[in-house]
């Protein structure tokens, strides 16, 4: 599969001018396209630091832009314009305005790891690319994604309660984030499952949304864990310059 | 590792059992067959007590220390409370993260040092490296049962069911966690994974040339992107039935449970239909063993396969 790479011309700044003779040569159409030239002065000379300070983003100053990350990636087979190595890269440069070019589809990636895997310099970009996207949420410059939503409710659970139930996250999910739960592939799906469901298995998972599954004597570890989320969130606040209690 | 083959088996022989929250949720038929697969081949599981859940993806993505120490947790119950040295998880996930514990606490200080400074506050013993070996429910089969061993127990077999073999992203990858994989001889490969294939070849499959063996369905985002993950499982469900498969082996409850429901969701929301039925090598195991279908949960499974089993005369 080749490198996709995506172009810093923008489409706006070609000019080709239909008509137009230079010294008796005649040059209209694409023999005269030029580009016009654009100065970039809004360096945010911070970005790797910011980003580096987000976790699973500490090890983005090692990359040697070799592709690799980009050329094993899941999503981008799927869609060119998600390119882990050119946002390493436009961060590793400081061209915030560029990278948040594509702020909205950053958080897509699906944590598969390939890139990981093939990575030469261990910059771990599958970490890169949560850091990008969490920074991008604490910059105000989208609202949580979707996963995001996701991720906190998961989590609120295992740190309460030690264990979860996955069928309390999946309806909490769908409610957050305004799905229905008529939707007719979701529907089709409970239907087959509860069809081949013996009784005692229902029982068993009507007992579990009554009595939550939980890990015992779980609650000093609950405290700790919550914590140190709270320290962790205050520091990355700090990185960024915001203020640690929004 | 100096271990002989033979040391091994000794060890995988009685493990402690880490089912995680899957299994006791909706993934069910797999904790069924798992645990009956393991009774008839006279294998010992015992519940790691008290456990909790390892963290999956999801509290990583909110404070990558504290899922390493949640997975640290449930070591450190193996070793201390279950007085045991092998832990064994059938779920990619939690198989998964508890091999990252064991190598950020080994390899990342900041890691480590949270490990230390919760447990402490929780009251329980920090796990430390090195002290429990963490499996997969395909190792624990593989060495601790044997293939030779398991071929004398094949009643009925899988009468050359086409199988295509799926480990997707977490039992390979990334490289680094599983520094025993990739060494060549009998260890796992870290491309092409084959413990699955070796174990359903010796229950009478016939594995088919499946390319998308550690594809990723995009089980991360099942939910918040589901339709980027209907587009990965679709490719996929198409790459195994062009293979000639006629279902599909899993290992993972998530990777299951994603091709089951994007599979329906394929159907409702692109028209694009597929056959092919999905089912845990576990179930299979016990089929071609003449466990019935029931023991194992098939009929459990949202993907409908009992017609297909039965008109191979497999279930
Ligand atoms: S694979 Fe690693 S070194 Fe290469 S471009 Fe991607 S992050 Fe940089
Ligand atoms: S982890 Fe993310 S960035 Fe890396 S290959 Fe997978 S989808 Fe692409
Ligand atoms: S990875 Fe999944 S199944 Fe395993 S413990 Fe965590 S939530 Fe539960
Ligand atoms: S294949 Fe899907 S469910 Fe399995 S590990 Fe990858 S993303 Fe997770």
């Amino acid at each position: 599969m080749p490198i996709h790479e995506k172009s810093l011309i923008r489409p706006e700044n070609l000019s080709t001018h239909e008509h137009l003779v230079i010294d008796g040569v005649d040059v209209s159409g694409d023999w005269s396209t030029f580009i016009r030239s654009r100065v970039v002065t809004d360096y945010n000379e911070d970005l790797q630091d910011e980003i580096a300070a987000m976790p699973g983003g500490e090890y983005i100053h090692r990359c040697w832009q070799c592709g690799s990350c980009t050329n094993s990636c899941t999503v981008n087979a799927e869609n060119p314009d998600f390119n882990p190595r050119y946002w390493i890269y436009l961060i590793r440069m400081g061209m915030e305005s560029e990278l948040v070019r594509d702020k909205d589809i950053i958080w897509q990636c699906v944590s598969c790891n390939k890139c990981t895997s093939a990575c030469p310099r261990d910059v771990v970009p599958e970490g890169v690319m949560k850091a990008t996207a969490h920074w991008l949420e604490l910059k105000g410059y989208t609202e949580p994604s979707n996963s995001t939503v996701f991720d906190e409710i998961f989590t609120e659970q295992v740190v309460e309660r030690g264990k979860i139930e996955d069928g309390e996250v999946l309806m909490e999910f769908l409610q957050k984030t305004g799905q229905p739960l008529t939707q007719d592939w979701l529907v089709q799906m409970v239907k087959q499952m509860v069809a081949g469901f013996s009784i005692p298995t229902l029982l068993k998972m009507g007992w579990n949304t009554v009595f939550k599954p939980r890990t015992s004597d779980w609650s000093k570890a609950r405290d700790a864990i919550r914590e140190h989320i709270e320290e962790e969130e205050a520091a990355r606040h700090r990185a960024l310059g915001l203020d640690p209690a929004e | 590792m100096t271990d002989t083959i033979d040391d091994r088996k000794q060890r995988y022989k009685k493990v402690a059992y880490y089912p995680g929250c899957a299994l006791e949720g909706s993934a069910q038929p797999y904790d069924i067959s798992t645990r009956a697969v393991g009774k008839h081949l006279g294998l010992q599981l015992e519940d790691v007590k008290d456990w909790n859940c390892c963290g999956a993806m999801e509290v990583k993505n909110v404070d990558p220390e504290i899922q390493t120490y949640l997975s640290s947790r449930v070591m450190s119950q193996a070793k201390n409370k279950n007085g045991t040295d092998v832990v064994m998880a059938p779920c990619n996930g939690c198989y998964h993260n508890l091999k990252k514990a064991e190598y950020d606490i080994a390899n990342k200080p900041k890691s480590k040092e949270t490990v230390e400074k919760i447990s402490a506050k929780a009251g329980h013993e920090a796990y430390h490296e090195g002290e429990v070996e963490t499996i997969h429910a395909l190792d624990w089969i593989k060495w601790g049962y044997g293939e030779e061993e398991l071929r004398a127990k094949i009643k009925g077999g899988l009468k050359g069911l086409k199988v295509a073999n799926y480990y997707g992203c977490m039992y390979t990858r990334p490289r680094h966690i599983f520094p025993e994989k990739g060494l060549g001889g009998d260890s796992e490969s870290l491309t092409k994974p084959h413990y699955m294939d070796d174990l359903l070849a010796v229950a009478g499959a016939e594995n088919v040339d499946f390319p998308l063996k550690t594809a990723c369905c995009g089980g991360a985002h099942s939910l918040s992107d589901s339709d980027m993950s209907t587009k990965l499982v679709l490719n996929i469900l198409e790459a195994a039935e062009a293979a000639g498969a006629e279902v599909i082996a899993t290992e993972c409850p998530t990777c299951h449970s994603g091709l089951e429901m994007h599979q329906i969701r394929a159907l409702k929301r692109l028209s694009k239909d597929t056959n092919v039925k999905v089912v845990y090598f576990t179930q299979l195991l016990g089929l071609a063993m003449g466990m019935s279908p029931r023991k194992l949960g098939i009929h459990a499974n949202v993907s409908k396969s009992i017609p297909l089993l039965k008109e191979r005369g497999i279930a």
